[in-house]
């Protein structure tokens, strides 16, 4: 028992020869946000509040694909997308299609408490921001140079995409950012107290050039987020692949009615239920511990418990200074 | 194998004073639809198609809540949603904020085949159904005489509506003062207001193939931009190799409950039968939410069950057994 915290900014192909500069971004982010979540456990806030604040900080920054660096659709428009859930009563709330809410995390914390839905989508969404007054901005505030260059590139690679043919860019097509970078999944983060109460949340803009409209995983409760009252998980990766996998669902689900241990449930999704290289996730129990599995190249993530335990990795082995 | 077996659903949550005319033309539309499904299984169609080919006869007849006769939104607009999945390979398509497409779950069943999408939604999803030529009307199509009184009388009680329905503590126990029973509700809704009737189909084909298919108007009065679990994989609709689910009810206890997985998780997990399964999901995972579903396995059984006063559904096997009702 005790509490713990687990966050991602993402599954994915994360080359291993991705230079410094893009790296320790990243790396300095994913430390700075777990010791973010770590003080607020530390200092006795509920698990929705800290999921809701770490998740906040990752949209935040630019280098990952949330909030501020989101990737960009088909049309070089930003359309975000989050969940939240508490594990104790299983409330939730989800948004997808923003465009000029700044933490979208926080409009599905508001659709929970403030309406009598779970998900709000759109314009909807968007008059419901306005509403309730929370941040605005403009919707440019979102998108990066580095996300007008990886839209090209996916754009050149993958102009079938429409066509149903998946991205097999021929040898070589790969360009620069893409290849030497990632900007796959989402960002999410899960946390339970010394009380066992749990919350698991995700954010993300989504796929590059994904198609006007699309919905990935991320705000589908029991797909990219879920929680109740074994576990708190939030799934990153392919997002088609995800929702056939009710991904986030099945990790509890095989507690609750197989009887496996958190580690033993969270590497069966991951090996068997997911298809290999599209997915990963970071889950919390109940009684305070934490597993991080992935079948990509690698996902970056961080973790932290009560008994001194915390990491900061990218790929399946090595840790981080 | 079981042979083929198909359900349908109109809804569940049925108002028990609901005239019997109306019954009556709910049982007959239910029985078109079964004979309509069994024709296609005879004919050997795989599962997928039957189910996308009822919900379309179900959605073009205006007595239940999805296509023409969809309920309406706060602004008095209809947002329609729908999904589609083939449990052969855990495909999946899925559509919201459809306001212009005669058929939501064609879309939905065309994003699951020509998009490298799950999920389309709003004028995303209204490009890609002009981008496919499906059959567009105007938004006045959907709106009935009949749904724009019903909008009139679930804004005058909506402020119970707006009151959030606290999903698992004990709401209705802690108000034991109150001593006259409470009026039914859905939803937060009067029962004589609420617009339950999701439409649904659940098939097996004689191969074993499950596939499931949901389509909705949503709730009544609801926001604009609302999403409930009819288009939600693993909420409302879900179908894998052990069996196929669809949903129908408060929209949001059954996201909470992911519903229709679970219905496949306690089967494939527990090792439950289909029966148990459905049974189970009613009874353990709704918390005070009221719904109902049917579903089918590959084995060809049938099931169904609800919490609510009523469900409109039917059930047909290939042995030759065929139901149809409303009431427990």
């Amino acid at each position: 028992m005790g509490w713990a915290i687990a966050l991602h900014g993402g599954a994915g192909d994360i080359p291993r020869a991705m230079p410094p500069e893009r790296l320790k971004p990243r790396e300095a982010a994913l430390h700075h946000c777990l010791q973010i979540g770590v003080d607020a456990l530390k200092a006795g806030r509920p698990p929705l509040d800290v999921v809701e604040l770490v998740v906040r900080e990752l949209e935040n920054n630019p280098h990952f694909n949330a909030g501020k660096g989101s990737v960009l659709t088909s049309n070089g428009t930003v359309e975000m997308e989050a969940c939240i859930m508490d594990g104790n009563t299983k409330r939730c709330g989800a948004v997808s299609g923003l465009t000029t809410v700044k933490n979208a995390i926080s409009l599905a914390r508001l659709v929970m408490e403030k309406t009598p839905h779970i998900y709000l989508a759109f314009d909807g969404a968007e008059a419901f921001a306005r509403e309730q007054g929370v941040e605005n901005t403009d919707t440019s505030h979102f998108i990066t140079p580095e996300n007008i260059e990886r839209l090209k590139q996916a754009k050149a690679a993958n102009r079938v995409q429409i066509d149903f043919t998946q991205s097999t860019p021929k040898a070589g097509e790969k360009a620069s950012v893409t290849a030497l970078d990632s900007q796959d999944g989402t960002v999410g983060c899960v946390a339970v107290d010394g009380n066992g109460n749990l919350a698991a949340a995700t954010s993300t803009g989504g796929l590059v050039n994904k198609m006007v409209g699309r919905i990935g995983d991320t705000p589908m409760i029991g797909a990219g987020t879920y929680a109740n009252c074994y576990c708190a998980v939030s799934a990153t990766g392919k997002g088609e692949s995800i929702i056939r996998a009710t991904v986030a669902r099945d990790v509890a689900a095989l507690m609750e009615y197989k009887g496996l241990s958190l580690n033993e449930a969270a590497a069966y999704v991951i090996e068997e239920c997911a298809p290999k290289h599209t997915a990963g996730l970071i889950a919390v129990s109940a009684k305070g511990e934490v597993t991080m599995p992935f079948n990509t190249v690698g996902m970056f993530r961080a973790c932290a418990t009560e008994d001194g335990h915390s990491e900061v990795k990218i790929w399946p082995d090595e840790q981080l200074g | 194998m079981g042979g083929w077996a198909i359900a349908v659903h109109g809804g569940a949550g049925v108002d028990p004073n609901l005239p019997e005319e109306r019954q009556e033309r709910a049982k007959q539309l239910l029985t078109r639809c079964l004979d309509i499904g069994i024709s296609a299984l005879r004919a050997s169609s795989p599962a997928i198609d039957v189910v996308e080919l009822v919900v379309r006869e179900l959605e073009s007849d205006p007595l239940f809540n999805s296509g023409h006769g969809s309920a309406l939104t706060e602004n008095g607009t209809v947002e329609m949603e729908a999904s589609i999945m083939d449990g052969f390979g855990r495909r999946c398509g899925a559509v919201s904020g459809i306001t212009t497409v005669k058929n939501p779950i064609s879309l939905a069943r065309l994003v699951m085949d020509k998009s490298p999408h799950s999920y389309l939604a709003f004028s995303g999803a209204e490009e890609f159904a002009r981008k496919q030529e499906v059959e567009l009307v105007d938004n006045d199509y959907f709106i009935t005489e009949d749904n724009v009184g019903t909008l009139k009388l679930a804004k005058e009680s909506s402020k119970i509506l707006f009151e959030y329905r606290v999903p698992t503590v004990a709401l209705i126990d802690s108000c034991t003062s109150q001593a006259e029973t409470p009026p039914l509700t859905m939803n937060g809704l009067p029962i004589s207001v609420y617009a339950p009737e999701t439409v649904g189909c659940v098939a097996v084909d004689s191969q074993g193939q499950c596939a499931a298919a949901t389509s909705t108007g949503g709730l009544m009065n609801k926001m604009v931009g609302r999403i409930g679990d009819s288009p939600i994989i693993g909420a409302g609709t879900y179908a894998c190799d052990v069996c196929g689910v669809s949903c129908t009810g408060e929209g949001e206890a059954i996201i909470r409950g992911t519903l229709a997985r679970d219905v496949a998780a306690l089967m494939e997990y527990k090792g439950l039968s289909l029966q148990e399964s459905v049974d189970y999901v009613i009874k353990n995972r709704l918390d005070q939410g009221k719904a109902g579903m049917i579903a089918v396995s590959s084995n060809g059984e049938v099931a169904c069950g609800f919490n609510t006063v009523g469900m409109f559904r039917g059930f047909a096997a290939e042995n030759g057994s065929m139901e149809v009702g409303i009431w427990e």
